[in-house]
């Protein structure tokens, strides 16, 4: 297989190209590794947080800030307006609680957590 | 974005000028579409003239960015080249390796990119004059690297570089050095091609969807330079940047028949240029700007009788292994001239370790004597070449080695103050 058609494999439009690039060995290797962006495709990197940002949703005024800055993307909006944190992937930076402008979001140690 | 103020189309001609504005006017005939720019001497009068023309109208959709580093200048010339546009810049010494991080990103990504240097001394001791230790610094970065002896070889190799690197098959950045002031600041005739010509020779620019293996949409976001864990295939990755390093040979000789059969100007194969070699009794291997010199060298002893003729090395990567075995199948000595150094290498001498690697375990090759000479732009004179032809005479027929070497090194030139 020459290395344009390699190519012709991955540059596909998003509704032809297949979900998972499979290759044997070396030689059937496009020139670059590349991956299409997918939700979790390096894991639950919510593993990594010591700290849980928690959002205080009686006193949120839902500027949507948190959502803004999240550097992960992990913050959703939902139909009330109200913003929730996909806890899955959330790294526990604290940016959220750092740039709140009113001051509703908590950063919680784990271990502090009860119910896990 | 700069729109043609005029419709000024390049005609063959045959101008003076330094060799900077040589590698200036082969990126404008390249019709590169970014160029990144932060000043470094001795480069920075190419980065001045590429800028002069864009302001002029003369390069109509050139994007020039100018930047805070040479950090900066790789980082966003990976970001354009990504983003599918043919892209250039220049720099050298201190800069060079100031931007040694973005090196390897850029190669791993196998973008096409092409970068002029103009060697210069590595610091300390400041020092802005012709020495090879910069760019042979990044060998190993996955750059190809070629060197030019002549103010037209900055032109022609620029062009038939975006060839190479183009080359689906290919798709590595490379380097184009040539000696600092020597040749970056003295001025020569150089033929500046057709612009038709230029553009019937070289692959047409990306278009919009950009490169086949990267490409830039929003609509079809994609991730590159990802995390692969040791289990995956990182190790088969960088196999594969040696892979079409080595296969590059075979392309770079085919573009140097094509550019030949196009312009009339012959580069030998591409990755050497035997000079005089046939029915010598000695030879020596050199690059850059001594190899000009060092023919009009072979030339006078000819004349005087020598049996002497040269290799000039056109690519240190790849590295032409199967050339060199076969010019040291035809001598019995071949002495190799760096200009740069390799401290604590075997010889000291980069190129010279090469040479003897490749010869490493072939029967019947040459005997390799390693030289060093004219560092930090010290002047590399034509009696002195002479000289060092006729000491390879006298050792292939005496077996006399010249005194004061260095561990088996040859450091021709030192100073000696009476």
């Amino acid at each position: 297989m020459s290395e344009s058609e390699k190519w012709k494999k991955i540059n596909k439009s998003k509704e032809e190209r297949p979900k998972v690039q499979e290759y044997k060995n070396w030689k059937e290797l496009p020139p670059i590794p590349i991956s299409f962006p997918i939700e979790g495709n390096m894991g639950a990197t919510g593993d990594w947080r010591t700290y849980r940002p928690v959002i205080d949703q009686e006193n949120c005024n839902k500027c949507g800030f948190c959502w803004m800055y999240c550097p992960e993307g992990v913050i959703e909006k939902k139909e009330y307006g109200h913003f929730e944190i996909n806890l899955l992937y959330c790294k526990g930076c604290g940016i959220c609680a750092k740039e709140c402008p009113t001051k509703n979001i908590e950063m919680v140690r784990e271990s502090d957590i009860k119910d896990g | 974005m700069v729109e043609a103020t005029n419709d000024f189309v390049q005609e063959k001609e045959t101008i003076v000028i330094k060799g900077n504005v040589s590698a200036a006017y082969a990126a404008k005939s390249a019709r590169v579409q970014v160029i990144s720019a932060y000043p470094i001497t001795p480069q920075t009068t190419v980065v001045e003239k590429l800028s002069e023309f864009v302001d002029n109208g003369l390069m109509p959709g050139t994007q020039y960015i100018k930047v805070e580093s040479e950090h900066s200048v790789m980082a966003s010339i990976i970001a354009a080249s990504k983003a599918g546009t043919r892209t250039f810049t220049a720099t050298a010494g201190q800069g060079l390796f100031y931007m040694f991080e973005m090196l390897h990103w850029a190669s791993g990504s196998r973008l096409p990119i092409v970068t002029t240097i103009a060697s210069r001394g590595a610091a300390p001791p400041w020092n802005i004059w012709a020495d090879f230790t910069d760019v042979i610094s990044c060998r190993d970065t996955g750059w190809m690297t070629a060197f030019c002896a002549t103010h037209q070889e900055i032109y022609d190799e620029i062009l038939m570089s975006y060839k190479i690197c183009e080359d689906s098959d290919v798709l590595l950045p490379k380097f184009v050095a040539y000696g600092g002031f020597i040749l970056s600041h003295t001025s020569k005739p150089v033929i500046i091609e057709d612009q038709d010509l230029v553009d019937s020779f070289l692959p047409p620019l990306p278009d919009e969807k950009g490169w086949p293996h990267i490409w830039f949409d929003p609509e079809r976001p994609l991730m590159f330079g990802n995390l692969i864990m040791p289990s995956g295939f990182y190790y088969e990755f960088r196999m594969k940047i040696h892979d079409a390093m080595v296969r590059a040979k075979e392309k770079i000789k085919r573009v140097a028949k094509d550019f030949e059969k196009i312009f009339g100007r012959n580069y030998g194969n591409g990755l050497t240029q035997e000079y005089k070699m046939d029915g010598a009794d000695v030879g020596m291997v050199i690059y850059g700007d001594l190899a000009l010199q060092m023919e009009q060298a072979v030339d006078d002893l000819r004349e005087e009788g020598y049996k002497v003729g040269m290799i000039k090395l056109r690519h240190l990567r790849p590295f032409p292994v199967e050339d060199i075995i076969e010019i040291a199948k035809k001598v019995p000595l071949l002495g190799v001239v760096d200009r740069a150094t390799a401290f604590g290498s075997p010889t000291g001498g980069p190129v010279s370790c090469e040479v003897k690697t490749a010869l490493h375990e072939v029967k019947g090759t040459a005997r390799i004597l390693p030289m060093i000479n004219g560092l930090g732009g010290r002047e590399v004179t034509l009696e002195q070449q002479k000289v060092q032809l006729k000491m390879l005479i006298k050792l292939n027929e005496t077996g006399e080695l010249p005194k004061d070497m260095l561990y088996g090194t040859l450091w021709d030139g030192l100073l000696e103050v009476k």
